[in-house]
Order: structure tokens, then C-alpha cells, then sequence
């Protein structure tokens, strides 16, 4: 066993209202995780805080390696994520969002490397053109790649499917499968498909 | 593939992506050197002929036309990232001490970029006198790069506020303020006086202590700002 999250009676509460309470899991690599709860239970929140996005009102969250705890930094470069509100830069193109978070996260990846990533999401014709010509499930797809330039070994995905056809809602299935082989991927979903994609973790609002 | 993140590597990364989105959308660009210039232009024509206004006040016209053109566009830096919900991936991907050098790095260039138009056409419209250029020089870069300091780091504190316009005004006149009041006097020495070094020796260390202080304090606040 390498790659845990431990969760520890985490909760979050906005203002005056409680989100989240009491919440506790350990998660473990490889393997799918799924959690599931209607709208407005609290699912994208906690995976925020899983992220790091979020700090907890109460509780924690620890990552570990073999055991030891990941610096906050480290903690920040095991994690890809792929969120509804979380957006790429609309005014760049597919290839310079690309070359972005591969600065920003220290790697080296030529342009030709980054077409194949492109390619494998069908998205290389469309490389040279600014994100704001792509339709919704282009985008999805553009995100989960940026999600996983850095090959992160813990891999957060909050309703992933959402606004893909039939080949894209495949590609996250096939996704999730090849990660799930050796990491951790955690899908906060409502969708009767997705909630196959893994083993329930937390259902919230139950 | 090779992976060597640090913060300086992650700032050059933000400063490169943010110039990209500026030179494809010109905002900041458009709004600061717009602002400018205009008043630059009608300050011109407004105060003919120039001659006749004394040099304290055309120094201290100067800078506040910067400072307003600045406060139009670089306190816009870290908001844009909100507003366009590409926080959340900056986050992820960088540490909070290279989003806020990256941005700084930024503005400082803008603010550069905004001197080198605005200087040169108030000197000529306004018939500014100036006796030591290598002096008015380093005081216009000294005070460019201090005011780009104070801005981003009001910038940085009001991004997730909800009320950002009237808090970004209220911060900002007590952080902007003592760089604004020694560059106006350092500026004036360049121009009027005989031993201008020695006049501005003491507002050169003061904006150089300023922002040895302010970029450190900004760094460490905006560390808790921007990871909640």
C-alpha cells in the first residue's frame, strides 16, 4: 500500500450553515472511489477539501506515501482535478492552456508531446483555436487532460460526465479504469452510470 | 519528462501566460495607457501654457495620473482569475507564492510599459523642466515598481472580497500613500535642483525600504488569502 487519504471527522460549515459534519474514510490506491448524495449535500464541497481547495471548519485531511505525510506543496502536485467550476483560460487555445500547466508544474513537455496528449482526446485539429470556439464537452475533455499532465497519482473528479456525448463519457470510463489500476481516483457523482465507476465511498445526505 | 517546480518557475510561467491573455484581450493594457494618456493630453491643454505652473505641482500631477491609470488596471490581476473561474486551476497547479510573484512580475512590467509612454508626453506637453534625466529615470522606475508592489498587494488582499471596489480604495490610500508622497519629492529634486542625488538619496532608500518590506508582508498574507 503507497498512496492513502485519510479523512478524520471532517465538516464544513459557511457562514451559519453546516455542509458537511463528521465526516471520516480512508481512501486507498489503486482503486475507483465513489460519493454519492443528492444536490446541494455537500459532494463537491468535500471533494474541494479532499483537493485542498477547502479548508475544513473541523477535522483534516492527510496524505500519505508509505505512511508519511505529504507537505502541503507535495500534497498540491499528487492531485489532478476536474470540476464543473473550475475553468481553462477561454481567450488561450487548446495548445498554450496545454503549455501553461505544464510550466506551472515544472514540466518539461515539448509542443509535439503535447499534440499527442491533445490527440488522444481528439482534440488536435482543434489545437491552434481558442478555448472559447470549444463547445462544453470539448472543454470537459481539454480539462481532464490539463487534470492529468502531471500523471498525479490521486486523480478528483466532480461530475465528470456532465455535458459529454457517448465517445466522451467512454473516455472518462476508460479514464478512470486505467487510473484506478494503480492510483487513486475519487468521482463525486449523481449519475446512475458513474456510481458504477468505482466503490461507494460516502454517501452524504443519507 | 523531467519535473523542476519551484516558485520562481511557477511565477515566470503565471507572468508568461498572463502577458499572453493581456496581448489577446488587451484589458489592462487598454484601460492604463487609455487613462494616460487622456489625462496627460487634457492636463496639457487644461494648464497652457505650462510655464506658469509651478514645478511642485506639476510633479505631483504626474504621479497621481499614474497612480489612477495603475489602480484602473493592475488591481485587476488576481480578480480576473476569480471572476473567470480559473482560480481553482491556478491554485492547484501553483503555489500561492508564484501566483502572487508571477502577478507581480506582471504589473511591474505594465506599470513599466505605462511610464515609458506617459513620461516622455507629460515632459513635452507640460514643458517640465529637468536638470538630472539619469536621476528622473531611476526615480520613475523605483516608483513605478513601489507603486506596482502597493497595488498588487491591495489586489491580492481584496480578490475574495465581495465588496472589492470600495475595499481595494480604502487599503489602498494608506498603502499607496508614502511611496506616492516620496516619489513626488524625488521627482521635484530631479527636476529643480542643483544636487538632486543628494536631495533624493533619502526618498530612493525609503521607496527601495518600502518595498524590501511590503512584497515579504504580501507574500505571507496572501499564502492564507488564496488557499480559501
Amino acid at each position: 500500500m503507497k498512496w492513502q487519504i485519510v479523512l478524520r471527522r471532517v465538516g464544513k460549515v459557511f457562514d451559519e450553515r453546516t455542509v458537511l459534519r463528521d465526516i471520516s474514510a480512508t481512501i486507498t490506491a489503486p482503486g475507483a472511489w465513489v460519493i454519492s448524495g443528492p444536490n446541494g449535500s455537500g459532494k463537491s464541497t468535500l471533494l474541494r477539501i479532499i483537493a485542498g481547495l477547502l479548508t475544513p471548519t473541523e477535522g483534516e485531511v492527510l496524505y500519505l506515501y508509505n505512511g508519511e505525510r505529504l507537505t502541503a506543496r507535495q500534497q498540491r502536485q499528487a492531485v489532478g482535478m476536474v470540476a464543473p467550476d473550475m475553468a481553462l483560460y477561454r481567450p488561450l487555445t487548446a495548445l498554450e492552456n496545454l503549455r501553461f500547466f505544464a510550466r506551472a508544474r515544472g514540466l518539461s513537455l515539448r509542443d509535439s508531446e503535447l499534440l499527442e496528449w491533445l490527440e488522444k482526446v481528439q482534440l488536435r485539429p482543434r489545437a491552434h483555436d481558442p478555448v472559447a470556439t470549444f463547445s462544453t464537452g470539448m472543454v470537459q475533455r481539454l480539462k481532464l487532460l490539463t487534470a492529468l499532465l502531471h500523471r498525479p497519482p490521486v486523480l478528483l473528479l466532480d461530475e465528470p460526465g456532465s455535458n459529454l456525448d457517448e465517445a466522451g463519457a467512454r473516455f472518462i470510463y476508460q479514464t478512470v479504469k486505467e487510473h484506478a489500476g494503480h492510483g487513486i481516483v475519487v468521482i463525486a457523482t449523481n449519475d446512475t452510470r458513474e456510481l458504477g465507476y468505482g466503490e461507494p465511498l460516502i454517501q452524504l445526505g443519507a | 519528462m523531467n519535473r523542476s517546480s519551484s516558485w520562481a518557475h511557477e511565477a515566470i510561467a503565471v507572468f508568461a501566460k498572463d502577458w499572453l491573455l493581456e496581448l489577446r484581450t488587451r484589458v489592462a493594457l487598454g484601460a492604463v495607457v487609455l487613462f494616460a494618456v487622456t489625462s496627460v493630453v487634457a492636463s496639457g491643454f487644461a494648464l497652457a501654457p505650462p510655464s506658469g505652473v509651478p514645478a511642485e505641482v506639476k510633479a505631483a500631477l504626474l504621479w497621481v495620473v499614474i497612480f489612477f491609470a495603475a489602480v484602473a488596471g493592475l488591481s485587476r490581476v488576481f480578480v480576473v482569475e476569480e471572476e473567470t473561474r480559473t482560480a481553482d486551476a491556478l491554485r492547484l497547479a501553483v503555489s500561492s507564492t508564484g501566483v502572487f510573484a508571477g502577478k507581480l512580475a506582471f504589473n511591474a512590467v505594465l506599470m513599466w510599459t505605462l511610464c515609458a509612454i506617459t513620461v516622455p508626453l507629460y515632459l513635452l506637453l507640460l514643458e517640465a523642466p529637468l536638470r538630472n534625466a539619469s536621476l528622473l529615470v531611476i526615480v520613475v522606475l523605483l516608483g513605478s515598481t513601489a507603486l506596482a508592489c502597493a497595488t498588487t498587494a491591495v489586489g491580492a488582499i481584496v480578490a475574495k472580497a465581495t465588496m472589492r471596489g470600495a475595499l481595494f480604495g480604502v487599503l489602498s490610500f494608506p498603502v499607496a500613500l508614502p511611496p506616492l508622497l516620496v516619489v513626488i519629492h524625488a521627482t521635484k529634486a530631479a527636476w529643480l535642483s542643483d544636487n538632486a542625488w543628494r536631495v533624493a538619496a533619502g526618498d530612493l532608500q525609503v521607496l527601495s525600504g518600502f518595498m524590501l518590506v511590503i512584497v515579504p508582508a504580501s507574500v505571507l498574507v496572501f499564502e492564507h488569502i488564496w488557499s480559501e
